[in-house]
């Protein structure tokens, strides 16, 4: 790409933006100010005291005030200070954003401020690497090989600069050490984060740890894929009844929409290959719930779906979610109480007190696989299935003379706006989960008493 | 990762240059036992594996539409899960919202900041995500009423230090996958802005990314200016897989419809195909006469075929298992800049430099 050429692949130009860091300077000046900046505390760090700390809903409350803005945007331009490392957390140290909460924050020290001209050189931090092995920070030992190998003819050179940084920082008092170290960590953790959670010798072991698999299983898997699928690839192979863009006829997608009452054979076949499939195509989904009533075992796909809808939801929906879905499937006596193993149920149930958008990833997992092993063969025998395959159309190719051609070429139909599908699906569903849902009696009747 | 230091740590005396000895060997030790591992389970090739498929037949596929809008290079599209939809954005700061079938423009917005590289359409067909050098990626909900402003609706979501390269909706509206010239990825929750995840371990800038197609859906590919291609779990930020053959930046990468394996274009001119479960690469898709880079890969339906846009201003049409190449296709006047096939595999669509986007069928 032609804006990157003139870049360099490492560490970032900041000649650009100079401009508006300048500016961010002299913001960042006034937060400092003893009497009308961000007010700041001692923290303590084991048995030492780390001085002017400041924390996140000060800071934000600070800069709205000051910039006369919403909370929302001085969030927004807290987190921009901690993200060029003008600001560095105390506690999540990773995760570059200002919280609005009792977070706690330091101002870096203007050394490591973006501006300096001094671009973060690579033997400066050699230099830094070693300090941190001093002492004993093994997240750093990642790049040691790298590192080694670029710097080869200046490794003796790092090597003493690192003794004599060292012993000088020895010989300051153990609050400012704590403070410096805190301070470079920070400035590196933006300049050249580390690589997340392991150094690349623990990687490596991970990675002969995992569990790989013959290339002829593999590749052989790959094969079979493409196998499978051959004739249900339009580009491959003809698309019944005409690929609308060759021939300008939209009927197969008519013919595929979410909601026919009857669906065509192709699609049919494609949700005999993996349940997957069926439960991606939301039509083949509900011929799937349709099985599953006569069968009265609806309450997994019930609970996979509410699981769905609590992974991809959005944050703050999320505890309200979890606790409809303990009452509904978990709790013991609940109305759809699945039947899952006693130890994912207990992971589960103790992971619920602290929801977040993976905690039934679990049960989520032992409900899908439950079903993939034996509910969906049992669907594919059944008598639901065998009855929409029979039914199922099977549309006469296209067959347009050069004058139909040009006919459709222009009449093409503009089909149903995808925003107007959306608002039909919601409805749907929201009759759908009036319907199903179990009424809590004991709800209903303290509020018929309030009422009283 | 270990706690901060306790000042007793601090006072500890290491002898240094035995420590970074014994860690070098280490390493050496463990890479080179990584490749043995992978060795023993190296027992086939793709293209004798290919040997007892059928060879595909002759390829007759032609541009079908050509959308003619943008006033500048076309940087980024997307599909729409109603198959006929697409949204595109260009160097100019336009993001456009087109129906494909009928060439018709329902929807045009004017970004604040010019190149505009990245833009996704919601899985509900009720939103349009883009970003760019404004170094955010911003959503606009969509609307009926062709006359309304949609800037005024625009919602920022995610914030990056540097240039916006690529983005993707989740299996929902309500998050984004971003990566950046910042060299890291990060997921966003889009009603509150908040960072949800972010992922570091590039060196460099992260130009593109996929979401893996599977039931559990955790998992995405990135791939970057460090020749890297890291395959991520989404839930602890963790890399879990890295693979590092590409001579050159990664343009793009595609996952394989069944998600073990993917499929990546880069400066180097060569497409190569990396399986998941095998942890390797087991092909690479170049010609002698091919020189320039790879800008956007992508599969058919069936996986059976991978389409890459070129630099050179065509797109080349690979056999995956044999490893040959098919067909070349011409038209645009200037490079590839993105291509993507259609959610039922009916067509694929391609932007250009040359301020156009063509349908392929």
């Amino acid at each position: 790409m032609t804006i990157r050429t003139a870049r360099p692949n490492r560490a970032q130009h900041f000649q650009p933006r100079l401009y508006c860091l300048k500016k961010l300077e002299s913001i960042l000046l006034e937060m400092q100010d003893t009497k009308s900046g961000v007010k700041g505390t001692e923290q303590k760090l084991n048995i030492t005291t780390i001085p002017h700390v400041i924390a996140g809903n000060d800071t934000i409350a600070w800069i709205s005030n000051k910039m006369k803005t919403t909370t929302e945007e001085a969030q927004a331009f807290g987190t921009m200070l901690v993200a060029y490392g003008y600001i560095y957390p105390l506690q999540n140290h990773k995760k570059l954003v200002m919280c609005n909460d009792s977070s706690l924050y330091r101002f870096q020290t203007p050394y490591f401020w973006p501006t300096q001209k001094w671009v973060p050189d690579d033997s400066d931090y050699g230099i830094f690497t070693l300090l941190l092995h001093a002492v004993c920070l093994c997240f750093k030992q990642a790049h040691y090989n790298h590192l080694h190998e670029w710097l080869n003819h200046k490794w003796d050179f790092i090597v003493m600069q690192a003794a004599e940084q060292y012993k000088a920082g020895k010989e300051r008092k153990k609050p400012d050490r704590v403070v410096f170290d805190c301070q470079e960590r920070a400035y590196w953790m933006v300049n050249r984060p580390p690589v997340s959670l392991s150094n690349s010798n623990m990687f490596y072991q991970q990675a002969i740890m995992r569990s790989k698999v013959k290339s002829s299983v593999s590749l052989g898997a790959l094969v079979k894929y493409i196998t499978t699928y051959k004739n249900h690839d339009p580009l491959l192979a003809s698309c019944l009844p005409s690929n609308p863009w060759q021939t300008d006829h939209d009927a197969y997608w008519t013919l595929n929409m979410r909601r026919v009452e009857v669906p065509t054979k192709m699609r049919v076949e494609r949700w005999s290959f993996s349940l997957f499939e069926l439960l991606s195509d939301l039509r083949g989904r509900d011929d799937f719930k349709i099985f599953l009533k006569k069968e009265f075992s609806g309450e997994n796909l019930a609970f996979w779906e509410a699981a769905e809808e609590l992974k991809w939801g959005t944050s703050s929906s999320m505890s309200t979610k979890a606790e409809t879905i303990f009452k509904t499937f978990l709790a013991p006596g609940a109305p759809r109480w699945i039947n899952i193993d006693g130890r994912t149920m207990g992971l589960t149930v103790k992971g619920l007190e602290h929801p977040h958008r993976y905690v039934l990833e679990a049960a989520q997992t032992h409900v899908f696989l439950l079903m993939k092993k034996d509910t969906f063969f049992r669907y594919l025998k059944s008598p639901t299935y065998k009855d929409i395959q029979k039914k199922a159309l099977n549309p006469e190719p296209h067959n347009f003379s050069p004058a139909n051609l040009e006919q459709n070429a222009l009449n093409r139909s503009p089909g149903i706006h995808p925003i107007i599908l959306w608002q039909q699906e919601e409805e749907e569903k929201a009759k759908a989960a009036a319907a199903s849902a179990p009424v809590d009696v004991k709800a209903m009747m303290s509020k018929i008493d309030r009422k009283k | 990762m270990r706690s901060p230091p306790t000042p007793e740590m601090a006072t500890q005396e290491v002898p240094l240059n035995e420590t970074l000895a014994h860690l070098k060997t280490e390493s050496e030790t463990l890479k080179s036992k990584l490749e043995e591992e992978r060795a023993k389970l190296h027992d086939v090739e793709l293209h004798q594996v290919a040997e007892k498929v059928e060879g595909l037949g002759q390829f007759v596929m032609k541009t079908r539409r050509t959308l003619k809008g943008h006033g500048n290079k076309v940087l980024c599209m997307d599909w729409c899960k109603d198959k006929r939809r697409i949204v595109s954005s260009s160097q100019d700061g336009k993001v456009i919202v087109w129906d494909a079938f009928t060439t018709n423009k329902e929807h045009a917005v004017t970004m604040p900041c010019t190149w505009v590289m990245a833009c996704a359409y919601a899985p509900s067909g009720c939103a349009v995500a883009c970003g760019g050098l404004d170094n955010k990626c911003s959503v606009y909900p969509l609307s009926l009423d062709k006359n309304e402003n949609l800037a005024a609706k625009k919602k920022s979501v995610a914030m990056h230090t540097n240039y916006l390269s690529a983005c993707s909706f989740t299996n929902s509206d309500m998050q984004i996958l971003t990566s950046s010239g910042d060299g890291t990825c990060a997921l966003w929750d889009v009603e509150s802005g908040q960072l949800l995840q972010s992922f570091h371990g590039h060196a460099a800038d992260v130009l593109c990314l996929d979401l893996a197609p599977s039931e559990t859906g955790n998992t995405f590919v990135s791939g970057g200016c460090d020749k890297k291609a890291n395959v991520w779990d989404m839930r602890s930020g963790q890399c879990i897989q890295s693979f590092e053959t590409h001579e050159s930046d990664i343009n793009s990468v595609r996952y394989y419809p069944s998600g073990d394996a993917f499929a990546s274009g880069s400066d180097d001119a060569t497409c190569r195909l990396y399986d998941l479960r095998a942890d390797r690469e087991v092909a690479i898709y170049s010609k002698d006469s091919i020189i320039f880079g790879v800008s956007s890969v992508d599969f058919s339906l069936s996986g059976r075929l991978l389409f890459g846009g070129y630099n050179d201003y065509t797109i080349n049409v690979w056999d995956v298992l044999k490893g040959t190449r098919v067909s070349i296709l011409f038209g645009h006047e200037n490079r590839v800049s993105t291509l993507r096939v259609s959610p039922d595999g009916t067509a694929f669509c391609t932007g250009s430099w040359d301020h156009t986007l063509r349908i392929w069928a």
